[in-house]
């Protein structure tokens, strides 16, 4: 292929899924507009190839080969996502069933007063009027898959704190995939408003219906995603993101983050499905004072490819952003870590660590890290690294010595990994469950 | 302690070994009868801490010739945890710090494996902890340790203590001790040493490696072997060490090779 039909395919794909794009649910002024300048805007772009420096290690030709259709309405039994319900967020989620809001699935009567969790409809006019104001307001709006979404979404799932109001229940955004036949195509889109002096943790995860183990295979399907958390000032966001779209999906997901003056924001990104998966973090201060905290788990086999790019752009002095991402790669599964953390003259007296560490379980198990810090203030504090390495000889010797069989020992390391990021995680169920998947990942 | 008739828990007979192609151990004899307590001296590079790995079964260790006779059978072909499970017990000199897995949990796990070797029942999580609790005292650890994660931050000297904890729990009959006194300052030293006279029995056998006269002050060794060059060059009563002590290891070097040539 010359590089010249390469382009005329990232092309056509591209406006392939942009035709798919189906009328909103809600008619509401600000979101028609957004649709209408997203649209305008991707027919200027293309897919990105591995010549493009933000998607080197990850090739999107296999989303090429894949002809996509608008996604079908499916009535999805409470049975088919029972498994799936967090114990410790009881009458507290929204269940989006192929980016359809699902009312009868959906149960928000544990949430306080004032709080608003469901679909645009779902919204008071004047909060409806407001969405302009928040959506597609972050720097990097303009990135394909983001305009992508922008241009087709149908619903939103929205979240809105109303200020001083602090939310003990957890909340679980459920966005399930229920492939039939056909590939399709489901652009879901969430709003998070953590409005000043609020409180709020939020489980947001991409489930499929699958029989059995939800990484087994399944029908292909394309999930677009976007979810953009706002934290006003001396809001406090903590905050899962759970990927586990069946074997044959793909995921591009963004998760766009604005951090106002003294607000805390804690991260948890889970990625285990997916045959292909890029996950975009960005974090945006627009005050200072900001706490950033984000954790990364990645656990994958077979061929999956996983891909995390993230990024914390500081313009506000005393921020503090700790990064602590982790990779368990197994079978002939590739992983991909690009960190960047920005901090110019105006970010003085930012702490920032950052660190990428990656486990190779097997001798065909690929990763590509790259820390990329641009620190242009004088007086901050910080720090990067990143490693990749199989489990240590010396390890595995010292767990033997004390009379743990070799697979035994393994296990235990491979568990104690993971652990590192699963002890943060602030829903113990989701620990357990993800555990154990570790568990399960190592011994195949 | 010496006893009398006792039986032979260790004998090593001619042992070589090579590490990364180099020959380390040069034929080494050692035996080890129960309710005794062995000291290897002898200055760095001789092939001390390898004899222990290979007694603890590295993989990274080959053994190129002579046997390793563990209590009638042929330690040699056991991987390195039946060795364990059998009453090998090798103290690190560098303990591995391992995040996200609890000491308690370390320790019960590796307490069961041992409980199943023998065909009993796995201790749960209640039983064990009144079970450590008993055994903290005997290096003075306190209980908060428990929840740490295994070795992670730890001091030096909790490291090490650590160590004899788990050997006061798994009770071996062939206890290791890797350079267990260096970087330690005297009171871990006195600790660690009281934990280890406490646990020795006539039934039990001590093997010390050691770079230093000090912890010899405090485990008072029945025999003191000389290594050199991969083998065991001389041997003597705990008076040796004081010889080398006050007048280094040249001397034995220099008689071995007169003698030995």
């Amino acid at each position: 292929m010359s590089p010249e039909t390469i382009t005329k395919q990232q092309v056509s794909s591209l406006t392939q899924l942009l035709n798919l794009r189906e009328p909103l649910a809600t008619e509401v002024t600000a979101l028609k507009t957004l649709r209408d300048r997203s649209e305008a805007w991707v027919r200027e772009l293309a897919i990105p190839t591995t010549r493009d420096e933000e998607w080197r290690f990850t090739d999107l030709s296999p989303l090429l080969n894949v002809e996509f259709n608008t996604a079908p309405s499916v009535d999805v039994k409470q049975s088919r996502i029972e498994t799936c319900l967090l114990p410790e967020a009881p009458q507290s989620r929204l269940v989006f069933v192929n980016g359809a809001y699902t009312e009868s699935l959906s149960d928000v009567r544990a949430l306080p007063e004032g709080v608003w969790a469901g679909n645009v409809s779902a919204l008071p006019p004047e909060k409806q009027e407001q969405l302009g104001d928040y959506l597609a307001r972050h720097p990097n709006h303009g990135e394909v898959f983001t305009a992508l979404n922008s241009a087709s979404f149908t619903d939103l799932a929205i979240v809105w704190v109303p200020r001083g109001k602090i939310v003990e229940t957890p909340l679980q955004l459920m966005f399930v995939a229920s492939p039939t036949d056909k590939a399709m195509l489901t652009q879901p889109r969430c709003l998070v408003v953590a409005e000043s002096n609020s409180s709020l943790t939020l489980v947001e995860e991409y489930i499929a219906t699958t029989e059995g183990c939800p990484d087994s295979q399944g029908v292909a399907y394309f999930n677009n995603a976007v979810t953009e958390v706002w934290l006003h000032e001396n809001a406090d966001v903590n905050h899962v993101r759970l990927e586990r779209d069946n074997g044959s999906a793909f995921h591009i997901g963004t998760t766009a983050v604005t951090q106002a003056r003294d607000s805390r924001y804690r991260f948890h990104a889970l990625t285990l499905g997916a045959q292909l998966s890029r996950h975009n973090i960005e974090v945006h201060q627009i005050g200072e004072g900001t706490t950033t905290t984000l954790n990364g788990l990645t656990l994958i086999g077979k061929t999956q490819t996983a891909d995390t790019h993230s990024t914390v752009a500081y313009n506000y002095p005393n921020g503090t952003a700790n990064q602590l991402h982790k990779c368990i790669v197994g079978d002939k599964a590739h992983a991909v870590f690009n960190g960047r953390i920005v901090v110019p003259q105006a970010a003085q007296m930012t702490n920032a660590s950052q660190l990428n560490r990656n486990l190779l379980l097997s001798p065909k198990a690929r990763v590509n890290t790259k820390p990329q810090l641009e620190i242009v203030a004088d007086n901050v504090k910080c720090s990067h690294g990143a490693t990749v390495s199989q489990l240590e000889a010396d390890e595995v010797f010292y767990l033997q010595s004390r009379g743990l069989d070799k697979t035994t020992s393994e296990n235990l390391l491979v568990d104690a990994f993971a652990a590192e990021i699963l002890q943060e995680v602030p829903l113990e169920s989701l620990r357990k469950a993800i555990a154990q998947c570790v568990a399960c990942r190592v011994e195949l | 302690m010496i006893v009398e008739n006792a039986p032979t828990i260790l004998s090593v007979k001619n042992l070589t070994s090579n590490v990364e192609g180099t020959q380390i151990l040069k034929g080494l004899n050692l035996e080890i009868k129960a309710g005794e307590i062995h000291a290897i001296m002898g200055p760095n590079g001789s092939g001390k801490s390898t004899f222990s790995k290979i007694l603890a079964g590295h993989p990274d260790y080959e053994v190129t010739g002579g046997e390793v006779i563990y209590k009638g059978e042929n330690l040699l072909e056991l991987e390195a945890d039946d060795r364990a499970t059998a009453g090998v017990f090798l103290a690190f000199q560098y303990p591995i710090e391992i995040p996200g897995v609890s000491n308690l949990d370390f320790l019960r796990v590796a307490y069961n494996s041992h409980r199943k070797a023998r065909g009993l029942e796995e201790l749960d999580t209640f039983d064990f902890e009144d079970l450590v609790e008993e055994k903290l005292d005997v290096v003075k650890m306190r209980a908060e340790f428990l929840n740490r994660s295994v070795n992670e931050g730890f001091s030096g000297g909790e490291k090490k203590r650590n160590e004899i904890l788990q050997m006061a729990l798994l009770e071996p009959t062939l206890s290791i001790l890797d350079e267990t006194d260096s970087g330690l300052d005297i009171d871990a030293l006195k600790i660690v040493a009281n934990g280890v006279n406490q646990l020795a029995t006539e039934d039990n056998c001590t093997l010390m490696i050691t770079h230093y006269q000090r912890l010899l002050d405090y485990i008072v060794p029945d025999f003191v072997h000389v290594m050199y060059d991969g083998r065991i060059i001389t041997s003597g009563d705990k008076d040796l060490a004081l010889k080398l002590e006050e007048q280094g290891y040249d001397w034995a070097i220099e008689e071995f090779a007169t003698v030995g040539v």
